[in-house]
């Protein structure tokens, strides 16, 4: 095998990893906290990249455009929780589940409705699509910023969860929050923080997403949402740094996969992903990294 | 000489269903106090103490700390009105570091980060936990636990101190440590505790008054020497074959 060949697989497997990482980590931290696993995430990346057409058709400059995006991926995220969730918080969590399918589908039928069922074309920046020469391979420059953005939200949300007092508040809470609770720390603000920091991610997940597909329908979603359910399955739910190994390892199972597999069989290649996700489920349904969840012992 | 807090509980009540859990208890405990509440199993002292932390909404009757009642509000207001409290299994969060969870009991009533972080590494301090400030929860021993979930009630600068079973799992050095430790609390930081615990050595070495509950009601309060010496007491424990 040629040393290009290896960087190739090498940029592919850090790009699609860190979208894939960014996708997962934006469902655990909702999930890890309120233990909901939140089918509206899809939703919150639609309505960014919806965001993204409209800021295009106003003839926005590309990184007004981005920061709008990503600004109101965390304001859907903040107001679902705030409209949808919060009234229905203190039930049970398949009241919660049920109602994450509620805005899903909501949302879905809005963009269906009031913008069009069928995909509209999205007008990036040129650089979004542009490739660049690397080690002698030729990769789309948007692989790049990618696995440097990933870097980057990864440091600033380590230092969040390590470094502030709402951090180490989402951590207590995010292990025991009727303990958190006891103690007097915030539900409201740690709960609300946690979907807005989902939404943020999914933000930025919209602009790798609609690079590579370049366009947006109402059920853009879907995709993402499988595929980070799919990482945090793997890495584990209740962990941070799980969600993030999830996505990267989906990343390089997916890679080997397209490498190894003949022809013939590549079509197949999802299949034997879910396969290998049915065996985790089995055999391993806590995940690779474990986390915290503890049963709350009562008396 | 600073003011003194007053914790008032007044014919508190609490029935499920036809049982009478706690059964017009009323108490009373002031700054630089420690108040032993004692009784048999099942004589509603893990009630009493969900009640006047408010884990548990009363029937009727009132638990007042300086004029404000701590029994008629949210749980999670209780630590900011001046009650904080330990738990008989240990409820600390094992995926934080020792200093981290202090920083928890601090900004969980208010108190600003800057603060927090100087809270916390004076309490590691005096626990003798400094070196273990950074360490996860898990690496401590079960006794250094125990100290440290006190210490996280302290950092919430309380006026109070609900401490549910502190010794419980604790060899004897260790609990001689512990009284130590909680005989000079009420001076050092200005706070009244209430201390519930079967280890009758520590309880009478310990308490400066002590309160009986079995079946609910109140039955002996007192000092320690009044108290072990009045025959209701001794019936409860030692059952009633005397008769």
């Amino acid at each position: 095998m040629s040393l290009s060949i290896v960087i190739e697989f090498i940029i592919n497997v850090l790009s699609m990893g860190s979208l894939y990482a960014l996708i997962a980590l934006g469902l655990v931290i909702v999930y890890g906290i309120c233990k909901l696993i939140n089918f509206a995430y899809g939703e919150y990346i639609t309505a960014a990249a919806y965001l993204l057409v409209f800021c295009a058709g106003l003839s926005l400059p590309w990184w007004v455009a981005f920061v709008l995006a990503i600004l109101g991926g965390a304001l859907i995220g903040f107001l679902s929780e705030l409209i949808a969730y919060r009234p229905f918080r203190g039930r049970s969590l398949d009241a919660l589940l049920v109602t994450s399918f509620g805005i899903s589908i909501i949302l879905q039928r809005v963009f269906q409705v009031f913008i069009s069922p069928r995909p509209k074309a999205v007008n990036l920046p040129a650089f979004m699509s542009a490739t660049i020469s690397l080690f002698g391979i030729t990769t789309p420059l948007r692989n790049i910023i990618v696995i440097i953005t990933t870097a980057v939200l990864l440091l600033v949300l380590l230092y969040i969860m390590q470094k502030t007092p709402l951090g180490i508040a989402m951590r207590a809470a995010a292990e025991n929050f009727t303990t958190a609770r006891l103690m007097g720390v915030n539900a409201n603000l740690v709960i609300s923080t946690a979907f807005i920091i989902s939404g943020f991610l999914a933000g930025f997940v919209c602009l790798f997403w609609v690079a590579r597909t370049g366009s947006v329908e109402p059920t853009l979603g879907a995709s993402p949402l499988l595929i980070g359910f799919i990482a945090v399955v793997v890495g584990g739910m209740n962990s941070l740094p799980g969600a993030v190994v999830g996505g990267y390892l989906y990343a390089l199972v997916a890679n080997v996969l397209s490498l190894a597999l003949p022809t013939s069989l590549l079509s197949y290649r999802d299949a034997i992903m879910f396969v290998i996700v049915i065996c985790f489920l089995v055999l391993k349904p806590e995940g690779l990294i474990r986390g915290n969840y503890q049963e709350e012992r009562v008396g | 000489m600073e003011n003194k807090s007053f914790l008032e509980v007044k014919s508190i009540c609490k029935s499920f269903g036809s049982l009478k859990a706690v059964n017009d208890v009323s108490m009373r405990i002031e700054t630089g106090e420690i108040l032993g509440l004692i009784g048999p199993n099942g004589s509603g002292k893990s009630t009493f103490i969900n009640l006047i932390t408010a884990m548990l909404k009363k029937d009727s009757g009132s638990v007042m700390l300086d004029g404000v009642d701590l029994s008629s509000m949210p749980a999670h207001k209780v630590p900011k009105n001046g009650l904080a409290r330990t738990y008989q299994t240990v409820r600390l969060f094992k995926n934080l570091t020792c200093r981290e969870n202090l920083i928890i009991g601090a900004i969980g009533v208010g108190i600003s980060q800057k603060e927090a972080n100087k809270i916390a590494d004076e309490l590691l301090e005096e626990m003798g936990l400094a070196e273990k400030a950074d360490s996860f929860v898990e690496n401590l021993t079960f006794s250094e636990q125990r100290f440290l979930e006190i210490s996280r009630a302290l950092a919430c600068k309380p006026k109070f101190v609900l401490l549910d079973e502190p010794a419980a799992g604790l060899n004897e050095e260790e609990t001689q440590h512990m009284l130590d430790l909680l005989k000079e609390l009420p001076a050092k930081k200005h706070i009244g505790i209430l201390i519930v615990d079967h280890d009758m050595h520590l309880i009478m070495t310990l308490c400066d008054k002590l309160h009986v509950l079995n079946y609910g009601q109140t039955i002996a309060e007192g000092k320690p020497e009044v108290v072990r010496a009045n025959p209701e007491v001794v019936k409860a424990y030692l059952g009633s074959t005397a008769e």
